[in-house]
């Protein structure tokens, strides 16, 4: 027991992790590859066209996988930050900052095919309704975390700053979620809800759910690959560094 | 399959410009993201594979 635990810390140091992140890469963007693959085919030739929304629905096999990796990222980022603020980690802080522009990414993916999908269903490209306005703020939280943490020169602070807006900024995360419950909104329900019986065709949310982990694993790779990045450049001046690269 | 033509496809039941300004939107900022990332980590290397070549030179006339 003793042994394992020892041999899990291990990991939590850059120069470790480096090359076990670059190992894991590759088929993070295999497995990428192969749920979009997949999620399209489902989503463009096997799910049938919307009874009330026609085509326009298919927007939702991108919206609603872009939407839930724009919250999921931001609870990750934080909780990553806050064991960085209290264990005082800067592997956790880098794995936090390496987050950040992928959410923020998402969150305006979601926005940008929401108000698509918004233009012909409503007949409007944006409303200031509760679902919008909380995934709006969702998108300046993540530019917040970066404006700040790019601002601050010594990287311990900044991280630590960073990790306070982030903590502080979680509430808005369940407001996001619940918006559509809590006020009355021009957007539709929860697509998809655990108490309920799925209120859509079989083959439409397997559409969603292959498009979700396609972005699942674009997620972890893409955060991978830029946590590799900002250890080189933070620790340039270290040994273990100088002979990371070949 | 509910489609009879490619133009059909395209034409995405007169949705066509929402529908590909969402997907084509995403593609691209999917495809950017990693060759931006890629510059950054290149940059990076650079700059600590000339520093490693200067220190190993510094070793050799020490």
């Amino acid at each position: 027991m003793e042994n394992k635990i020892i041999h899990w810390f291990k990991y939590g140091s850059p120069q470790t992790f480096y090359p076990l992140a670059g190992k894991m890469i590759p088929w993070f963007w295999a497995l990428a590859a192969i749920f979009c693959i997949a999620g399209l085919w489902v989503g463009f030739f096997v799910a049938p066209t919307d009874a009330t929304q026609g085509e326009a629905y298919r927007i939702i096999f991108i919206h609603v996988p872009a939407s839930w990796m724009s919250m999921f990222l931001y609870i990750v980022m934080a909780f990553w930050a806050g064991i960085g603020l209290s264990l005082n980690t800067r592997l956790s802080s880098m794995m936090a900052s390496s987050i950040a522009p992928t959410g923020a990414l998402f969150a305006f993916l979601s926005l940008w095919t929401g108000s698509l999908w918004g233009k012909p269903m409503w007949g409007t490209w944006w409303v200031w309704d509760a679902r919008l306005t909380s995934e709006l703020i969702l998108l300046f939280l993540y530019l917040g975390f970066m404006a700040l943490q790019a601002a601050i020169d010594e990287p311990r602070r900044a991280d630590k700053s960073g990790a306070i807006l982030a903590l502080v900024g979680v509430v808005n995360v369940p407001i996001i979620y619940f918006s559509v419950k809590w006020w009355n909104t021009l957007h539709q329900g929860a697509s998809i809800s655990m108490n309920k019986a799925p209120t859509m065709a079989v083959t439409m949310l397997w559409g969603m759910l292959l498009m979700a982990l396609a972005f699942w694993m674009y997620s972890i790779a893409v955060a991978l690959q830029r946590a590799r990045a900002i250890m080189l450049e933070r620790e340039m001046h270290t040994d273990w560094v100088k002979y990371a690269v070949e | 399959m509910q489609w009879n033509s490619v133009g059909e496809f395209f034409t995405m039941g007169g949705y066509g410009f929402y529908v590909w300004g969402s997907f084509g939107v995403t593609a691209l900022a999917l495809l950017i993201e990693p060759l931006l990332l890629r510059k950054r980590q290149n940059e990076v290397a650079n700059i600590l594979r000339r520093e490693r070549r200067a220190d190993e030179s510094q070793k050799k006339t020490d």
